[in-house]
């Protein structure tokens, strides 16, 4: 009678089995799919299955004039839609060779800048109600707001903007624009203190996130993470830095980097990312000159003929627009090298003999937005 | 003073009628029917289901969160089991390898449930409605719904006046056997 009661524990002990974690699963943040294959409690195994939200954007690319594209890579990573459109300007306009206004280019940082920072807190608040923190959630989201406030005032949409136009911008900044910017730097600078009292030091959460998920600086090479996911292993992989584009040129900051590689490391990264966003607004908000706000281009614009490719620093990581012209109004090929897509593929390394419970955290830490990797 | 919104009263916005009627009528005692109570009760306590595919459900986040606070209207308690939500709350687009997992969640749904289209995806296929291959166009195809919020994304705004048009809507239910539940009964 003993060995029967007995038997069912010892096999689940022994024995793998599989879990579906999602396509609905609120700590995926999305509808990613994960098989995980399970001993007890130990993940022998992840295996992702993506497409669930796949709306072939790229695709559609190949159907839209170049105008109309900008509004498509909103979608894909919403959480910074700004440097999404920002990619797709720079390749419209490095291969047109028109310059822009050095207005345009300090309005285009600024705001990437902010992006960076609504798209980070949201990933602490996120990232805080995955393990059991849901006050990071309301905190986060409070701050948020008034980010999107000021996109709000300057041009009317608070998610998906497609304000960058190849060119320049859809219309000039409200005049309450830098005023409104330097309040929300003075606020933010206090909130983010609130953020490191409540989780940064927590000793639960310090007890899940250390020593979870240890990704070597080899293993981030090795799989292509960056971003702060990689810069959290010691890899300086900051395109800002390496191939600078818009006034990253003109303003002084440093890229943070963390050599744990562990969950709590790219935590540390991101909340220190945001200071530097900071820092950079700050350099910036003063100093934009007068001028336009576009250059005119022509209503069809064709690329010549051939192959281009240009990098922006998203919030996740390095975003690729590789694009074939064949000197229509349309593009040929349109690729997106998306960064969650790439940051993925290392969660099953790293989450290998962790808990399942800490697979969700590693996940997290790890920032990926579905739309983002199915596209 | 009120909200002011073209086509709906001020009065629509009073959910708390019976404290009202009390206010009104001094008295202590209150007839009522089943329908008015059970209605109220289930439309000021409409549990969301955690269900988001893309970007409206950041938009929904930002609702529940501090500023606009989805808990005034006791759309409250995020619940991230089907079997324990009464609304379900469409945010995003539904690709056609999604299709049949929403119709699996919206049929472990326990009755009275509801359908929130939100978004301009989810009422036809928004901005991914041309030249694709991969999009249901619109939500309704697969499951029915409720209200349509549209919008790329809706304002939060946008989806508390749509839970208060899915509100008043619950306030008409009955508990009777609906005309439409009699035929299926009858098939």
């Amino acid at each position: 009678m003993k060995e029967v009661v007995n038997l069912p524990v010892d096999s689940i002990e022994r024995e793998e089995y599989h879990i579906n974690m999602g396509p609905q699963h609120p700590s995926t943040h999305g509808v990613l799919r994960l098989v995980v294959t399970l001993q007890g409690e130990i993940v022998k195994k992840v295996q992702p299955h993506c497409g669930y939200i796949h709306r072939g954007i790229e695709k559609m690319c190949e159907k839209d004039t170049y105008q109309q594209i900008i509004h498509l890579t909103d979608r894909m990573d919403y959480l910074s839609a700004h440097i999404n459109n920002h990619a797709v300007c720079l390749l419209v306009e490095g291969a047109l060779q028109v310059e822009v206004p050095e207005r345009v280019v300090y309005i285009r940082t600024i705001l990437d800048e902010l992006n960076r920072i609504a798209s980070h807190q949201l990933w602490w608040s996120s990232f805080g109600m995955d393990l059991g923190g849901l006050t990071c959630f309301f905190y986060g989201l409070r701050d948020r707001e008034k980010i999107l406030d000021i996109f709000e005032e300057s041009f009317g949409s608070r998610l998906l903007h497609s304000y960058y136009l190849p060119g320049g911008l859809m219309q000039d900044i409200h005049p309450n624009f830098q005023n409104r910017v330097k309040e929300f730097i003075k606020y933010n600078r206090r909130k983010i203190k609130d953020y490191d009292r409540i989780l940064s030091g927590n000793i639960i959460f310090l007890e899940r996130s250390q020593d979870v998920g240890v990704m070597s600086k080899e293993l981030a090479i090795n799989y292509g993470v960056n971003g702060p996911s990689g810069r959290g292993s010691g890899w300086a992989c900051d395109i800002r830095k390496k191939y600078p584009y818009a006034a990253y040129e003109k303003v002084e900051f440093n890229e943070v980097l963390r050599t744990e590689g562990d969950t709590y490391a790219r935590y540390m990264v991101r909340m220190q990312e945001i200071r530097e966003s900071m820092n950079i607004i700050e350099q910036l908000i003063d100093n934009i000159p007068e001028g336009d706000f576009s250059v005119k281009m022509k209503p069809i614009i064709k690329l010549p003929a051939g192959e281009y490719y240009q990098r922006v620093e998203s919030a996740r990581g390095e975003l690729g627009v590789y694009c074939i012209s064949d000197g229509n109004k349309t593009p040929f090929r349109m690729k997106f090298r998306t960064p969650s897509f790439v940051n993925l593929g290392v969660l099953d390394t790293i989450s290998r003999e962790m808990k399942i419970a800490d697979l969700v955290a590693i996940g997290a830490s790890l920032d990926l937005v579905i739309p983002d990797i199915d596209r | 003073m009120g909200v002011k919104i073209k086509s709906m009263k001020y009065s629509d916005f009073l959910d708390n009628e019976s404290l009202e009627l009390f206010k009104k009528t001094g008295g202590s005692v209150m007839l009522t029917t089943i329908d008015d109570v059970i209605d109220w009760g289930r439309s000021n306590s409409i549990w969301p289901l955690t269900f988001a595919t893309s970007c409206c459900g950041i938009e929904m986040m930002a609702t529940g969160a501090s500023r606009h606070d989805f808990a005034r209207f006791g759309i409250e308690v995020y619940r991230a089991s089907p079997r324990q939500a009464d609304v379900i709350v469409v945010a995003g687009t539904i690709v056609n390898k999604m299709a049949p997992v929403l119709k699996r969640l919206y049929d472990q749904m326990s009755e009275p449930k509801y359908v929130i289209a939100m978004g301009a995806c989810a009422v036809s296929g928004g901005p991914f409605f041309y030249n694709t291959y991969h999009v249901v166009r619109g939500v309704d195809h697969v499951i029915p719904v409720d209200v349509y919020i549209p919008g790329c994304p809706p304002r939060p705004e946008a989806l508390l006046y749509g839970v208060m048009q899915l509100q008043r809507k619950i306030k008409l239910e009955t508990i009777g056997r609906s005309e439409k539940d009699k035929k299926l009964v009858n098939q």
